[in-house]
């Protein structure tokens, strides 16, 4: 099967900055992908290039098998794509913008019950006939999925999608991006909120520095940091003799690294010698921030 | 075969979106008509009381045809001129400075749809603009219309050139300020100096001269001739350098659009 997206050897100056330093990727069909990584790792700057907002130094760069300069008609019908930043067009209400989302992308009337349908789910119905100016930050972001769905491509990429975004909107969001993904869209995130890609996605890629630093299943890149977290808060500094173990702290709260349980009771008998007293404790596994900060650090 | 049908498909798409855009940009300034249309008009009927008031029984620029008559083509011109530049600049900065310029730049709408679109509108701002002045013309004066061909002529000749040049300016600027300085600085100076409010013969020779290297001078002047059948000049010559502005304007910026100058980094 043609990969969603297939990235080779991507480059991209901006004068002296190397934005991206020869990225290879390839996104399966159906996959729900996360793009993750600091500011300035290069995300937007490929989701840029992707869209043909951007054009590339060298390398290339296909959707759904199309070229996105060669045959950037195919490529961007099959792309649809959700910009980080609230823009709206301050003339037209909701519907209006949806309608002339799809008309940009060849879509005429047929085409109005699928707007109907995401403006339903995505719960903008009492806002159909609302001026984009006059919605709120929330609805603003709704809006602004709504129109990267509007030619319903086969492509979705979701850059920042729930940055200021509230709880019950994530949630009325995402149940509706799963439903598409189910039905066999491709779903390509960035975000900032690990928890949402450890989640929702099957495989996830991390950038630094305009590099993919890791590329792995989200279960493998879990398995790479094995054991538990401690988390402990103390009546007194940590006594050295545990110090090799520490992975964060922040006054006598301290987050140690684990490789078995077993390690628990020579940790806690330590703790008595030095006659320091717990006053909480907590053993958590080690989740997608754990490897990120690993990764990245 | 699939070649074909995916060909098809995607010119269809293009057919759809450039159209759609042309929709969009319709409504964008049809929906703000106070300060689009009734504005320009109400603007240019103000210059035509003033100076009519004022030079109706002094000045008679060509024989048989009085001040008031001599200066509505003018006007409407220049209104028409104005605004057709207005429309596609105006557009396009706005787009840039929101953002929401993001939402066509995504689409697959070739750079030929994109310019077409913009274009298109832009002609038919101008020429309501321009079909206003004249209808409450006509409430003051009987203008005869000597050779209506000409007149539709440098009517769609002079807002597809203007509104040409409006894409260009608002691919150009930045922000508002620049778009404001090619405004005030280029687009200004060129209408008042080009024979709106006078005939160019009643200049020095120097300045005759001078007005024959403003594209303004010929547009105006040939659209007058469509009224009143005389002109500072053969409205061939007019024609030839509309069409030819027209055409090397057009060029230029099909070829921004093309290697993404300004819109795609």
């Amino acid at each position: 099967m043609i990969p969603a997206i297939n990235i080779q050897q991507l480059h991209k100056h901006f004068g002296d900055l190397h934005a991206l330093k020869g990225v290879d990727l390839s996104i399966e069909q159906g996959e729900f992908f996360a793009l993750l990584g600091p500011n300035g790792a290069g995300k937007s700057t490929l989701i840029n290039l992707l869209a043909g907002l951007l054009r590339p130094s060298s390398g290339s760069l296909q959707v759904m098998g199309h070229d996105v300069h060669a045959a950037y008609a195919a490529a961007r019908l099959a792309l649809g794509v959700v910009p980080q930043e609230l823009v709206f067009d301050p003339f037209f209400n909701v519907r209006e913008m949806l309608r002339f989302q799809a008309g940009y992308f060849g879509r005429g009337r047929e085409n109005d019950a699928w707007v109907d349908e995401i403006i339903e789910s995505l719960g903008l119905a009492d806002k159909a006939h609302t001026n984009m100016r006059r919605l709120s930050g929330g609805m603003k972001r709704r809006a602004l999925i709504a129109q990267a769905l509007a030619h319903k491509p086969p492509v979705i990429v979701l850059d920042e999608p729930t940055a200021g975004v509230d709880v019950e909107l994530r949630q009325t969001m995402w149940e509706f991006i799963r439903r598409l993904n189910r039905e066999g869209h491709t779903i390509i995130l960035t975000t900032h909120y690990l928890e949402e890609a450890e989640a929702l996605c099957s495989r996830i890629a991390m950038m630094k520095h305009g590099e993919i630093v890791a590329l792995d299943s989200t279960r493998n890149l879990l398995n790479r940091l094995p054991g538990k977290r401690l988390k402990l808060s103390l009546s007194a500094p940590l006594p050295e003799g545990l110090r090799a173990l520490v992975r964060s702290e922040q006054g006598r709260d301290y987050i140690l690294a684990i490789a078995d349980t077993t390690q628990l009771e020579l940790i806690l008998s330590e703790l008595r010698v030095a006659g320091v007293s717990i006053e909480d404790m907590q053993l958590i596994e080690a989740d997608l921030e754990d490897v990120f900060v690993e990764l990245l650090s | 075969m699939k070649t074909s049908l995916s060909t098809s498909s995607n010119a269809r798409s293009n057919l759809l979106g450039t159209w759609t855009l042309f929709k969009k940009e319709l409504l964008r300034f049809w929906r703000v008509s106070f300060q689009t249309v009734a504005a320009p008009i109400m603007t240019a009927l103000l210059y035509l009381l003033i100076f009519s008031h004022v030079l109706e029984d002094k000045v008679q620029v060509y024989p048989g045809v009085g001040y008031t008559a001599f200066l509505i083509p003018g006007l409407i011109m220049m209104s028409l001129l104005q605004n057709a530049f207005a429309n596609s600049s105006s557009s396009l900065i706005q787009s840039k400075v929101m953002g929401n310029i993001i939402f066509v730049m995504l689409a697959p709408i070739s750079y030929l749809g994109f310019y077409l679109a913009f274009l298109a509108a832009s002609i038919i701002r101008g020429l309501v603009v321009g079909l206003g002045i004249f209808l409450v013309a006509l409430l003051f004066i009987d203008l005869p219309l000597a050779h209506p061909g000409w007149i539709l002529s440098f009517a769609l000749l002079g807002s597809g050139l203007l509104g040409t040049f409006g894409i260009i300016a608002g691919i150009w600027a930045e922000k508002f300020d620049q778009m404001a300085a090619f405004q005030n600085f280029v687009i200004m100076p060129l209408s008042f100096l080009s024979g709106v409010f006078y005939s160019i013969h009643s200049l020095p020779p120097f300045w005759q001269q001078v007005s024959h290297l403003n594209p303004f001078f010929y547009m105006i002047d040939g659209f007058r001739y469509g009224f009143f059948g005389v002109g500072d000049i053969s409205p061939f010559i007019s024609l030839g350098v509309v069409a030819g502005s027209f055409f090397a304007l057009s060029l230029l910026t099909l070829r921004m659009l093309k290697s993404g100058y300004k819109l795609r980094g």
